[in-house]
């Protein structure tokens, strides 16, 4: 039996009463702004058993976050309107007076948030913040809380407990927040958690931990898990159930294997096939979604995704109903049945052909960069902390290659990128472009080598000037260093750069806030694009961006490094995408390099225990793999770049660390032809 | 202005017919202060048409008479018309106003964007400077450089005068704009332009400082109201314009001290129309940030 | 924390040490020579001579540096010199006026916190109600009255509604409370509201930020009451920022009280600041500089103390 639909049967059967504990019927939620009505979540109904984890699952603006809120009564009254029913252990929830709807939250319902930073009060201890509820909801004394609030923190996984109590919420790491997050839901024994993107702010080690940790809770206390997320992998490895939203209204409805195996609407079906996989070869482009999510101030009658749609029809323009398809399976798209039969998109040669044997193009040797070194007397009276932020990497990339820079927070690799184009100097060590080392010019030295190499940056609200026009922004470095002989053949270039990452000329008008997040990243790739480099840096390109949309950029980038014989340098810590798009793939942790090879061979066959690790933690987007993996995790939180251990960085999480790691710090060696690794205790050859 | 938080936005400030109507629908009270300092503005430039009578002309014959027709916010102790003082008073009080605020708030701005681009030790120094000068009352501040300077007429304008306005105001705008400028130099497109080969001093110019201009654009109007206080207080100490110029503050004056007592009202209409211009600009200043700081819709 | 606070002690001396160097240039600068102001200023016929011997007297024909030698000598012992116009020590001349200007300070401060966080907290809660409308409309108010001006009015009303005017001379507080206090409580009304102005706007603004935090909603979320959420989770994070603008103004409130002093005919550190600068008095100029300095300087250190106590983020770093 399909091990997730195991999982899907064992929650109600272990429950006498298999009705519902939530049920959500027609919920809906407008917002009143000052351009309008917003129809934030239009008419939603689904329902979590007991013990139950459902998912989910929308991109931004499809109003799951905001459909969790309004569950729980969190909307300002002024400006949101919610109707619906909301029936929880056969409550009202909506209908219920405001003080009996307060007892209620954070003691049989409560909820997790997404970004644990700021979740949390930084004037009161973890241990005031921890028995609050406790005391509010069971009437705990003071001396009992606090007990209570040490087996929380003990059940959630946080060491040394007492301690905790007493510190304060910036003290701890982003993933010891969530886990007093947890607790904190946890504590007066609810029967429903929501989770509002738990993970999405941490890093992929850390993710694994805590939605294992959130499983492992749910499973053994019975508690029901809605789980709000955009990423498909971890939809696939946690949920009993599925729920598909797109600009407000549910688009399919499932469980989770048979969501996956057998989509019934195009947009399931779209989104599944527009995201890298981790677990296979690259075999073609991504299928991307064209254009972009509807207004949702004045949205069309009939189905939202059809204009964006391949397989849409006139019967698409009437109002669409969720209707069962199968058992447990239901689908709002009049051509559900027809899903199935979609053509596969066509696959392209994969593996690109390797860039010949051209002497390199970026050498970097013995790269170090580390921030706070100590300057003068007033320095040394006032201890300035070390930050090693880079320390000693040494990297090659030829002509036409695309070279993966992957690895978690305070690893350094944005840092590398910084360096390579002349943002940061570095301590020490060297970078040669083209043969000529650049280290030491200033960022400014144009007539040097800079300008062969770009940079394409991670946020795109941040990336535009919000009051230059977009063709003066792409212009302007063409008319700074007069590479154009008029401003007529700048409009021109500007025009053409445009065209070439797939906007319309007259987007060279506007100004970035009247373009999406998308369309912005398309316009820093063209400026990136305006001086002809020979070598651009992504520095996470696509990480803030919607998932419907991260395909079309990828392609676009492809496209355009085929096109121009570009070289990448691309920084990432979506290691699924990385394998989609680079030729070779280097993995670093805490400033160090431990692991690099090709692309596949990374993927497929990686030696270094952390890239084993790192790879581990990742979610796919298929339930019947995810249940057959037995992953090992890994224990234990970064440490902090300020303070890293001695011998190998990495020997404090390292499921083979010896003594020897405590105290060595191992060589970047060859294990076969192109793969390195920096670890004492895998072999020479290949396994 | 230590109320006065500052917030970069993402949209550009709509200087349109169209902004203007929506933010009059939305900040009714500040569209209210905007009026005001139109007709104010008004009365300035039109003073010669509008006032009743020569704001200068002595007339014993009707010394400190209260208000009546002839004289609708009565004489002072000169016998000279109030109401055509306080026209022409404002004339005065707009012009120094506007023009010290404006000289304190380019050069604050200059100074808190170059110190926030570069950074390192430029900006320790210059944050050092300006602690220092925001260390003392803004009085104080302007009592020094009045001290300093002493009076220094061009064209009938004070000049000592403006700078000893503009100096205290510097200082005040250079500390916001620079935290303003910090964000925006973190910001990407500060990068991208360093990366393709930008000189800083355009950089400064046509990337942070158009990003400061909202900011910017809304202290002027906090500062302005603040520029006209100081030179009403320093005219009231007798440093600041000096007889016989019609000015609110000194109006409110020397031998107003003595009289007022008995004459209220050649202390009433001054003080009120001092008042009321700053809390017009004070008001607007408020109503620009409440409408384009999107933290503060609601 | 306590490096925190060596760190901030260490700024400090810099910028008083700035603060002299600046104030002995800029007083040299000086067009006009104070001793013939002195001397000829009102009209008086006095032959170079003794122009010549009055300078020496009063040390301004030594070279510039070896004035300024003396300048940074005398701050370190203390020693602000004579005061030109009167011949007595700095020190005896800012130390009369002290103890009225401090406690004219202490008083508006105290009457604006007290007006400021009541109103500031119920004009944030009930935001965009009438209640808000009004408690703006009078902060701003507050801050668009010259202080002089309602000085005077409030004279005006007491004499007018209680036929009484306020003391002139000043009595100690622990001397005669009811005569110091009917002398001073009018000045700090009108130097309160201003103040209060200032503090109301600012605590206003704060928790508007702060309801807005995510941490408010995880409050909410756990299903505390409200009274719970605004008085545990909002204000203490809300008072933050507004504790460091009432040291900020209350700095300012020491020697900046020029005009306020005037009107009420107070003897205090303003008005004292107005002669000597009527006068060019430039070595009390400068002792009353220094004085409004370093007050300054180590109200800023009060209020980074107190920061450290109440943010948890500084005391643990």
């Amino acid at each position: 039996m399909n091990p997730s639909s195991a999982r899907h049967a064992e929650a109600p059967a272990s429950q006498p009463d298999a009705g519902y504990l939530l049920a959500v019927s027609d919920l809906r939620v407008q917002f009143e702004t000052s351009r309008g009505t917003v129809h934030a979540v239009d008419g939603v109904t689904y329902g979590v058993r007991r013990g139950e984890t459902v998912a989910l699952v929308g991109e931004s603006g499809s109003g799951k976050s905001v459909s969790a809120l309004a569950i729980m009564r969190l909307l300002p009254r002024t400006t949101a309107r919610v109707s619906g029913e909301v029936l929880f252990d056969g409550r009202d929830l909506l209908a219920l007076p405001a003080a009996h709807m307060r007892a209620l939250r954070g003691r049989e319902i409560a909820m997790i948030f997404q970004e644990p930073m700021t979740s949390l009060n930084p004037v009161l201890s973890i241990g005031l913040q921890l028995s609050e509820p406790l005391r509010a909801h069971l009437g705990l004394s003071e001396a009992r809380a606090r007990q209570r609030a040490i087996e929380l923190l003990s059940q959630v996984g946080i060491t040394d407990p007492e301690h905790r109590l007493r510190q304060y919420p910036h003290q701890l790491s982003g993933g010891m927040r969530q886990r007093v997050m947890i607790a904190m839901a946890l504590s007066c024994g609810p029967k429903l958690i929501i989770a509002d993107e738990p993970t999405t702010a941490l890093d992929v080690t850390i993710q694994a931990q805590i939605l294992d940790l959130l499983r492992d809770l749910s499973r053994r206390l019975g508690i029901a898990l809605v789980l709000i997320t955009h990423n498909l992998g971890i939809v696939a490895r946690y949920a009993d159930r599925v729920n598909v939203m797109y600009a407000a209204q549910l688009a399919e409805q499932a469980a989770a294997g048979p969501l996956f195996a057998t989509p019934r609407h195009f947009y399931t079906l779209a989104l599944l096939r527009s995201i890298p996989r981790l677990d296979r070869r690259r075999t073609a482009r991504l299928a991307t979604i064209e254009g972009l999510p509807p207004d949702l101030r004045d949205p069309a009658p009939g189905c939202r995704f059809a204009p964006r749609c391949a397989a849409r029809i006139a019967a698409c323009e009437n109002v669409p109903r969720l209707a069962e398809i199968g058992p447990g399976h239901r689908s709002a798209c009049v051509r559900a049945h027809e899903v199935a039969a979609a053509p596969e998109p066509a696959a392209d040669s994969g593996a690109r052909r390797r860039p010949a044997a051209l002497p390199p193009l970026l050498e970097i040797e013995d790269l170090k960069k580390h921030f706070g070194v100590a300057a003068g007397p007033r320095a040394a009276m006032i201890r300035t902390p070390l930050v090693r932020a880079v320390d000693g990497v040494s990297l090659v990339i030829g002509r036409g290659e695309t070279l993966g820079l992957v690895g978690e927070s305070g690893c350094g690799k944005t840092t590398v990128g910084r360096l390579v184009v002349g943002l940061e100097t570095p301590t020490s060590g060297r970078i040669r472009i083209d043969g000529r080392d650049i280290a030491g010019d200033a960022v400014r030295d144009f007539r040097g080598f800079r300008r062969k190499v770009q940079m394409v940056f991670q946020d795109p609200y941040s990336a535009l000037n919000p009051r230059m026009t977009v063709g003066a922004f792409i212009a302007e470095p063409l008319l700074v260093h007069r590479l154009v002989p008029s401003r007529a053949a700048a409009r021109a270039r500007v025009t053409d750069l445009l065209r070439q990452v797939g906007l319309y000329p007259y987007m060279a008008e506007r100004y970035p806030h009247e373009l999406s997040g998308g369309q912005r990243q398309r316009v820093g790739i063209a400026r990136a694009l305006a001086l002809e480099p020979s070598l651009i840096v992504c520095d996470e390109p696509v990480s803030a961006l919607d998932v419907s949309i991260q395909g079309q950029v990828i392609n676009l980038l492809e496209s355009l490094r085929d096109r121009h014989a570009l070289s990448l340098l691309f920084i990432s810590h979506d290691l699924a995408v990385v394998r989609h798009i680079c030729d070779r793939v280097a993995v670093m942790y805490l400033g160090k390099l431990m692991e690099f090879a090709d692309r596949d061979t990374i993927y497929d066959a990686p030696r270094h225990p952390y890239t084993q690790a790192l790879l581990d933690a990742v979610p796919v987007p298929d339930p019947a793999i995810e249940a057959a993996r037995r992953p090992s995790r890994l224990k234990g939180e970064i440490p902090s770049p300020l303070d890293p251990p001695a011998g190998c960085v990495f020997h404090t999480r390292c499921p083979i660390a010896t003594e020897r790691c405590r105290r060595e710090v191992p060589e970047l060696r060859e294990l076969s032809p192109g793969h390195h690794a920096a670890c004492h205790n895998i072999g020479g050859a290949a396994a | 202005m230590s109320a006065l938080e500052v917030t970069t936005w993402k949209a550009p400030l709509r200087r349109s017919a169209r902004g203007l109507l929506s933010f009059a629908r939305a900040q009714p009270l500040g569209a209210l202060a905007l009026v005001a300092i139109l007709l104010m503005l008004a009365a300035g430039v039109f003073a010669r048409l509008i006032a009743p009578a020569d704001p200068v002309a002595i007339d014993f014959t009707a010394v400190l008479s209260p208000p009546s027709a002839a004289h609708p916010f009565g004489t002072d102790n000169f016998g000279r018309d109030i109401l055509s003082r306080i026209i022409y008073g404002a004339r005065t009080a707009l012009i120094i106003g506007f023009t010290s605020s404006f000289l304190g708030c380019a050069l604050g701005t200059l100074l808190g964007v170059t110190s926030a681009f570069y950074g390192g030790r430029v900006d320790l120094a210059m944050q050092r400077f300006v602690d220092m000068l925001l260390s003392f009352p803004i009085i104080v501040l302007a009592l020094v450089v009045v001290a300093m300077l002493g009076r220094h007429l061009i064209a009938g304008v004070d000049v000592n005068l403006l700078l000893a306005i503009a100096i205290p105001i510097t200082p005040q705008v250079a500390r916001v704009i620079r935290s303003a400028a910090l964000s925006i130099r973190a910001a990407a497109f500060i990068d991208a332009a360093r990366i393709a080969g930008i000189g800083n001093i355009r950089i400064i110019f046509r990337h942070m400082l158009p990003n400061v201009m909202a900011p910017s654009l809304i202290m002027l109007t906090a500062f302005i109201a603040q520029a006209i206080l100081l030179e009403a207080s320093l005219s009231f100490l007798g440093l600041g314009v000096s007889e016989p110029t019609p000015a609110w503050g000194l109006m409110l004056a020397g031998n107003a001290v003595d009289f007022y007592r008995e004459a209220p009202w050649i202390i009433i209409f001054p003080g009120l129309a001092i008042s009321v211009a700053v809390f017009a600009f004070n008001f607007l200043g408020d109503s620009l940030r409440d409408w384009l700081d999107p933290r503060f819709r609601a | 924390m306590t490096r925190y606070l060596t760190h901030r002690l260490l700024l400090a001396l810099p910028t008083l040490l700035g603060v002299a160097v600046l104030i002995f240039i800029m007083l040299r600068v000086v067009p006009g020579d104070i001793v013939e102001l002195k001397l000829r200023g009102e009209g008086g016929n006095v032959t170079q001579d003794v122009v010549e011997r009055e300078r020496a007297r009063l040390g301004l024909d030594k070279p510039l540096a070896a004035q300024f030698g003396d300048w940074m000598v005398g701050l370190v012992t203390l020693d602000f010199g004579k005061s030109m116009w009167t011949e007595r020590p700095v020190v005896d001349e800012i130390g009369l006026r002290f103890k009225l200007s401090f406690e004219l300070a202490i008083l508006s401060m105290l009457i604006a916190v007290a007006v400021a966080l009541p109103l500031g907290t119920v004009s944030a809660l009930l935001r965009d109600t009438w209640i808000d409308y009004v408690v703006r409309f009078v902060s701003v108010a507050g801050l668009a009255m010259p202080a002089f001006w309602l000085g005077m009015l409030m004279i005006l009303a007491l004499l007018h509604f209680f036929n009484w005017l306020p003391p002139i001379t000043f009595t100690p507080l622990w001397q005669d409370p009811v005569a110091n206090l009917s002398q001073l409580i009018w000045p700090a009304l009108a130097v309160g509201y201003r103040y209060s102005a200032v503090v109301t706007r600012m605590l206003r603004s704060s928790i508007i930020e702060v309801m807005n935090e995510d941490y408010v909603r995880t409050a909410r979320a756990k299903g505390m009451r409200e009274r719970i959420v605004i008085g545990r989770h909002a204000l203490r994070n809300a008072l933050l920022p507004t504790t460091t603008v009432v040291g900020l103004e209350f700095a300012f409130l020491i020697g900046g009280l020029v005009v306020t002093e005037q009107v009420f005919n107070l003897n205090g550190l303003g008005k004292l600041f107005v002669q000597a600068v009527t006068r060019n008095d430039f070595t009390l100029v400068q002792g009353l500089v220094m004085l409004v300095a370093t007050v300054s300087v180590l109200v800023n250190l009060a209020v980074d103390l107190l920061y450290a106590v109440l943010d948890p983020r500084i005391r643990y770093r």
